[in-house]
C-alpha cells in the first residue's frame, strides 16, 4: 500500500509544478503561439471570404501542396511608401527617446536626490498623469495645440504672435505627444536606478579634484547604465507601432509602422499584408527586446549584479 | 486638463466659446445609452482581468524568485517581459488572428467579445504585475519563510500565512494597475472585439476621431475626478499606515 501512495505520488504533479504550468502555458498559447500563427498567415493569399485568407496546404489531385505566397513580403520591398514608413517609424522612435532621455534624466535626477519625505510626492506626481485615460489626455492636447487652442491664444495675448501657429495635426504635435506619454516610462526605471547609487563615490570623485561634471560623467553615468537602457526601451520600442498619437495629433501623411498596420488590417482588410508587416516590424524590433529582456531580467530574479 | 473641466460646464455646443455654466452636458452623456453600456463593459472586463492577471501573475512572480532553475525558466522569463514593450498592434493582431484559427480548429471563440477581450488583456497585464509583485517578493526577507518551515509548516501553508501578508501591498498595487492598464486599452481590444461588445475607449476614440465634443469633456471631468479622489484616498491611508507602524516600532522599542 505505501508502496503505491509512493508511486501515485510520483506520478501526480507536485505543488510546484501546479504554481509553473498555468503561467506558463497561459503565456504559450496566447502570446508565443500567435507569432507563429501570424507568419503563417503572412505566407497566405487574401481572400474575399471568412476568415479572408487562404489555406497554406493545398490538396489538388490528391497532392498535399504548401503553398507559400511571397507575393505581401515583394509587395513590401517593391512599394517605397513601406520602406519609407519603417524609416519614418524609427526616426520618430529614436528622437522621441532621446528626447524624453534629455528630460527624464535630471529629473530622475532631481527626484533620487531629494528629501525621501518630497521623494515620494514627486514619484506620484509623475505617476498620476497616467491614472487617467491616455486617450483624454491625447484628446486634451488637441485642445492645447490647435489653432485657436489654448497655447495659441495664450501667446497671441501675449503679444509673442499675432497669427496662430500651426502646430496640431504636424510631427511637431506628434512628438510633443509621445514624450508626454512616455517619459513616466523613462524616469522611472531610471529613478530606481539612481535612487541605490552610494553617494560615497562621489564624494570620493570630489576628493581627489573631479570637478562636478566630470564626476557625473564618469561615474553616475556610467552607473546608471542598465537603466538607460531599460528606460530608453520601455519607450523606443513601443513608440515603433504607435498608432493613436499620430492618428490623432499627427498630420494625415505622417508616417508610422502601426497606423500603416492599423489601416490595412481595418479599411484594406487585407490580412495577409497586415500579418507581413508586422512580421518586419518584429525582425525590426528583436534586437532591441533581447536587450530590453536582458536588463529586466537581471532586475526579476533578485537584482544581483 | 483644467480646460477640459471648466469647459465641460459650458453652456455652448460650440466647445471654444464660452456662453454661460450649464450641466447639461452632463446630463446628455447620462442619457447616452451607447456609451454606457460601452462603460459598463470596459468595467466588467477590468474586473476580470485584474483579478486573473494579480493569481496568474503572483504564480509567475513566484516561479521567477522563488523556484530552483528548470528548463524552460529562461525562456518564461523572456515570454513574460517581452509583452512590456510589444508594440500593440501586433500584439492585437497576432490574437486576434489566433481566435480565428482557433474558431477554425476547434470552433472555439467563434464569437468574439467579453471573453476574448479579457484573454486579451490579461496576457498583457500578467507582466506588469509580476514586474510589481516580483519586486517585492525579492525585498521580503526569505529567513521568515524559512524559519516556518523549519517549524514544519508545508510549502502551500507557508505561502498563504507567511508570503501573502507580506506581498499584499504590491498585489493590491499590481491589481489596480491592470484595472487602469484594461480599462484605458484600445488598441488591442479594437483588433479583439467583437461587434457586440464595444468598450469605452473604442467609444470614446471614435467620437474624438469627429472632433472635439463637450459631452467627451464632460466624460473627461468624471474620470479625473474619479482618479484624484482614488489617488487621494490611497495617499491619506498609506500616510496612516506608515504612522502606524512608525508607532508600533516605537512601543516595540520602548518594551525591548
Amino acid at each position: 500500500m505505501n508502496a503505491w501512495t509512493q508511486r501515485l505520488q510520483k506520478l501526480l504533479p507536485g505543488g510546484r509544478w501546479l504554481v509553473i504550468v498555468p503561467p506558463y502555458v497561459w503565456m504559450l498559447l496566447f502570446f508565443a503561439a500567435p507569432f507563429a500563427i501570424v507568419l503563417k498567415i503572412s505566407f497566405a493569399k487574401s481572400q474575399i471570404a471568412i476568415p479572408p485568407y487562404t489555406d497554406l496546404l493545398q490538396i489538388t489531385d490528391n497532392l498535399l501542396q504548401i503553398v507559400l505566397n511571397l507575393d505581401n513580403y515583394l509587395y513590401l520591398v517593391r512599394d517605397s511608401l513601406y520602406f519609407k514608413t519603417y524609416v519614418s517609424s524609427l526616426k520618430i522612435a529614436a528622437i522621441s527617446t532621446l528626447l524624453c532621455l534629455l528630460l527624464g534624466y535630471p529629473m530622475a535626477y532631481a527626484i533620487a536626490r531629494a528629501d525621501a519625505s518630497v521623494r515620494n510626492v514627486l514619484i506620484m506626481l509623475v505617476v498620476l498623469p497616467s491614472w487617467t485615460s491616455f486617450l483624454i489626455r491625447v484628446y486634451a492636447w488637441i485642445g492645447i495645440l490647435k489653432n485657436n487652442g489654448l497655447l495659441n491664444n495664450f501667446l497671441m495675448w501675449l503679444g509673442v504672435i499675432d497669427q496662430p501657429l500651426h502646430i496640431l495635426h504636424t510631427d511637431v504635435a506628434v512628438y510633443i505627444g509621445i514624450v508626454y506619454t512616455y517619459l513616466p516610462f523613462m524616469v522611472l526605471p531610471l529613478y530606481a536606478n539612481l535612487v541605490k547609487h552610494d553617494q560615497r563615490l562621489i564624494e570620493a570623485a570630489f576628493d581627489l579634484g573631479a570637478k562636478p561634471w566630470q564626476a557625473f560623467l564618469k561615474i553616475t553615468v556610467p552607473l546608471s547604465k542598465a537603466g538607460i537602457i531599460a528606460g530608453s526601451m520601455l519607450v523606443m520600442i513601443p513608440v515603433v507601432g504607435e498608432f493613436v498619437i499620430p492618428e490623432l495629433l499627427g498630420a494625415p501623411d505622417t508616417l508610422m509602422i502601426g497606423r500603416v498596420l492599423w489601416q490595412e488590417f481595418f479599411s484594406n482588410r487585407d490580412w495577409p499584408v497586415a500579418s507581413a508587416v508586422a512580421i518586419v516590424m518584429l525582425i525590426l524590433l528583436i534586437v532591441p527586446i533581447t536587450m530590453f529582456h536582458h536588463y529586466q531580467a537581471k532586475e526579476m530574479e533578485g537584482r544581483l549584479t | 486638463m483644467l480646460s477640459l473641466i471648466i469647459y465641460s460646464f459650458n453652456e455652448s455646443r460650440l466647445v471654444t466659446v464660452w456662453s454661460g455654466f450649464s450641466v447639461k452636458w452632463y446630463g446628455e452623456l447620462m442619457r447616452d445609452e451607447q456609451m454606457l453600456n460601452a462603460a459598463w463593459v470596459s468595467l466588467r472586463v477590468a474586473f476580470y482581468t485584474a483579478t486573473t492577471s494579480v493569481v496568474i501573475g503572483t504564480m509567475a512572480s513566484l516561479m521567477l524568485t522563488r523556484f530552483a532553475r528548470f528548463p524552460g525558466k529562461t525562456l518564461f522569463g523572456g515570454l513574460i517581459t517581452a509583452p512590456l514593450v510589444m508594440p500593440e498592434v501586433i500584439t492585437g493582431l497576432s490574437l486576434l488572428l489566433l481566435f480565428v484559427s482557433m474558431s477554425d480548429w476547434f470552433g472555439v471563440f467563434g464569437s468574439r467579445g467579453i471573453m476574448t477581450i479579457w484573454i486579451a488583456h490579461v496576457t498583457f497585464c500578467v507582466s506588469f504585475v509580476t514586474v510589481v509583485v516580483s519586486s517585492r517578493l525579492s525585498e521580503v526577507d526569505k529567513s521568515i519563510e524559512e524559519a516556518a518551515m523549519d517549524l514544519g509548516a508545508n510549502r502551500a501553508k507557508v505561502f498563504f500565512l507567511i508570503t501573502l501578508p507580506m506581498i499584499a501591498p504590491a498585489l493590491v498595487a499590481g491589481w489596480l494597475l491592470a484595472f487602469t492598464l484594461s480599462l484605458d486599452n484600445l488598441v488591442v481590444t479594437s483588433f479583439v472585439s467583437g461587434p457586440a461588445s464595444t468598450t469605452l475607449p473604442m467609444k470614446v476614440f471614435s467620437s474624438v476621431r469627429l472632433g472635439v465634443s463637450p459631452k467627451i469633456n464632460a466624460l473627461a471631468t468624471i474620470m479625473i475626478g474619479v482618479v484624484f479622489v482614488a489617488a487621494f484616498i490611497g495617499w491619506w491611508w498609506m500616510a496612516r499606515e506608515e504612522k502606524k507602524r512608525k508607532l508600533d516600532m516605537q512601543l516595540a522599542a520602548q518594551k525591548g
